[in-house]
């Protein structure tokens, strides 16, 4: 609106679109029939998740040992894809929460997909969470309730219960944070709805909103107060989960690094995630100009950032190894790069560190083939850095007696099938049935990012300049 | 809205339009109701004469209350009802704590706020409201005079409207 905004910024919404095209670009995908591309899609991904829900139902049938763990390594895949959803998770609410902090207005575009794709991201990684208890009936122990339910009450100082509270609070939060942006939006379907069951559905989830100024004025200090203590906790979310490890004695786990060097991952490995998913639903749902190349290129700009920060962290974590002069701590990383899993350690530096360095020619960072490959080349990497965080730094303990290799069965493998069949059903039927782009908050900042504003009033704010 | 009472709708399809002709409205000395707006609009509330918004003392309130709740919670449980040694450290460890607590500060203000902006807007599941123009939530900004608060005819200030750059003027 009276923002200035500077004539060497690229627009973030082409097309010369006008505030109803909007509203009917956005409400279209809601209110049309589902494509054939959705159908076969959704189709996919129910399959992936029957099968990926047989073999978590056997696991928790079973019990854990139809896992690969042995005595040695007894955290492996579990908590590998665990650390890997939770980081995904966090780049929707750091795009709508700190992004809004800083009043970028090229997250109106993609906020609402990101915070959806971190609401799955969670639920996959809780599903890892449950499974890897062995007793997922008895979850409940880790909440703090009264002895005659079971054990003691839960130990405070440990990070593991610092992490129940962290996830199902970033959870809950995130939760509320996405529907009520969603709100004023699922009011316009409302508006607009030609069938009784749509009037009646979008009319109870959207709360009777009516828009007026006294409601809006509420909702910003509301969004700006959420987006305040969203930032600070999704940055303790993964401060936690590195605790997980930071605290424990495991040559290789116990450094003071792991809490920002985990957040920088995590906001890597999220953006990257966000960027696989935009370039997908762009193409599908035809909103080329709402998620414009600019979109991308901002993103691939925050991944070349993290990634460096995350590549500075590899090297610090080999430095201090070697500088502490600390003898297991040394051989840890040293049988990292050397040892029998070498393989995944430089699949991990390879994707992490240097990949993303290719983004700092501009050709590569606005190609939307190579943003895509790159993007998942991003995430495998990530998978690997817990992968070698994790199961390298078990597998050769103190006694060498004792050193063992992991090797996954069908069911590690299943399980993380399942995760995947989780997150792509949600996201699929997301995208089917809400609202993809905010569509309140694009308007608003349309004025002056948009190209070819086609009002008489964009004649009018020049001449007031 | 209740039907008895007769609205003036004032729709205007620009945002600037709509701020510039509320105060040009006010200046006229009618008395506006309340504007509708398909997004937020700096500024939009306070040219009305809306008071602003007490949101955040409520946020601060229930984070306090929920830093409150957790520190009690895990000191009664740590230190009063089942004391253990863990690591060595006093059973009060409140560095330990400092996690959980500011997780729970977090989520009391955050449920806590939501819930009072449902409460203090009427926003809740079920809510059927009758929108005055359904071009609200697409891009209409609507400004809605009560006939009843003010002293001036419909007439004059159907005009006031027009003048001011309304697109259209409706009776409701």
């Amino acid at each position: 609106m009276s923002h200035v905004v500077s004539p060497i910024r690229e627009h973030l919404v082409t097309g010369g679109k006008s505030y109803s095209d909007v509203t009917h670009d956005i409400c279209k995908q809601v209110e049309g029939e589902p494509t054939k591309e959705w159908k076969i899609a959704f189709a996919i991904s129910c399959v992936i998740f029957a099968y990926g829900a047989y073999c978590l139902f056997y696991t928790w049938w079973q019990g854990i040992g139809v896992w690969g763990l042995n005595k040695t390594v007894g955290w492996a895949w579990d908590i590998t894809n665990f650390v890997w959803w939770v980081g995904i998770g966090h780049a929707g609410t750091l795009i709508s929460a700190v992004l809004l902090l800083f009043r970028q207005k090229w997250r109106t575009s993609i906020n609402r997909s990101a915070e959806a794709m971190t609401i799955f991201a969670v639920l996959c990684a809780a599903s890892f969470i449950l499974a890897h208890m062995g007793r997922p009936w008895l979850a409940h122990w880790a909440l703090p309730l009264p002895n005659a339910f079971g054990s003691l009450w839960v130990n405070f100082n440990s990070p593991l219960v610092w992490d129940v509270f962290a996830i199902s609070t970033y959870l809950s939060v995130s939760l509320l944070f996405w529907y009520m942006g969603l709100v004023p939006d699922l009011a316009t379907i409302r508006d607009r709805a030609t069938t009784k069951g749509r009037k009646f559905w979008y009319g109870l989830f959207s709360l009777g909103w009516t828009g007026s100024a006294k409601t809006w004025a509420r909702y910003e200090y509301m969004s700006l107060i959420l987006a305040g203590i969203s930032t600070p906790l999704v940055l303790s979310v993964h401060t936690i989960v590195s605790m997980d490890f930071a605290t424990s004695v495991i040559p290789g786990w116990h450094t003071t690094i792991f809490p920002p060097y985990f957040v920088a991952g995590a906001i890597f490995s999220g953006f990257a995630m966000v960027q696989t998913l935009l370039l997908i639903t762009r193409v599908v749902f035809k909103l080329e100009d709402y998620i414009t190349i600019e979109h991308i290129e901002m993103m691939n700009i925050v991944v070349t950032v993290t990634g460096s920060v995350v590549g500075i962290a590899y090297l610090t974590e080999f430095f201090i190894a070697w500088y502490s002069g600390v003898e297991y701590e040394s051989y840890a990383f040293i049988n990292r790069a050397t040892g029998p899993y070498w393989w995944a350690y430089w699949m991990m530096m390879t994707c992490n560190v240097i990949s993303p360095q290719l983004f700092w020619f501009k050709s590569i960072r606005t190609n939307l083939m190579v943003s895509f490959f790159l993007s998942i080349v991003v995430n495998v990497g990530m998978w690997f850095e817990r992968f070698v965080i994790i199961v390298t730094s078990l597998h050769r303990d103190y006694l060498p007696s004792s050193w063992a290799m992991f090797s996954p069965t069908m069911y590690d493998i299943g399980d993380y099938i399942f995760s995947f069949g989780l997150f792509f059903t949600l996201f699929f039927l997301f995208a089917k049935f809400l609202p993809v782009v905010n569509m309140a908050e694009v308007k608003s900042v349309m004025k002056g990012v948009s190209s070819n504003f086609p009002k008489k009033v964009a004649k009018k704010s020049k001449s007031e300049e | 809205m209740s039907s008895t009472t007769n609205y003036i709708l004032g729709v205007f399809d620009d945002e600037d339009e709509v701020l510039h002709a509320v105060s040009e409205v006010k200046s006229k000395g009618i008395k506006i109701d309340e504007v509708y707006t398909p997004f937020p609009i700096h500024g939009l509330d306070t040219a009305i004469g809306h008071e602003r918004t007490r949101l955040p003392i409520a946020a601060f309130m229930f984070g306090t209350l929920g830093m409150i709740c957790a520190l009690s919670l895990i000191s009664y449980t740590m230190v009063f009802d089942w004391p253990m040694i863990i690591g060595g450290k006093d059973f009060f460890a409140l560095p330990n704590w400092i996690p959980v607590t500011f997780e729970g500060t977090v989520l009391f203000t955050a449920f806590g706020l939501v819930i009072t902006f449902c409460i203090s807007n009427n926003l809740f599941p079920g809510n059927n409201v009758e929108p005055l123009d359904l071009r609200i939530t697409d891009d209409k900004f609507v400004m809605a005079i009560n006939l009843d608060k003010n002293k001036l005819g419909q007439d004059e200030i159907t005009k006031a409207l027009k003048s001011s750059g309304a697109i259209e003027v409706n009776v409701k």
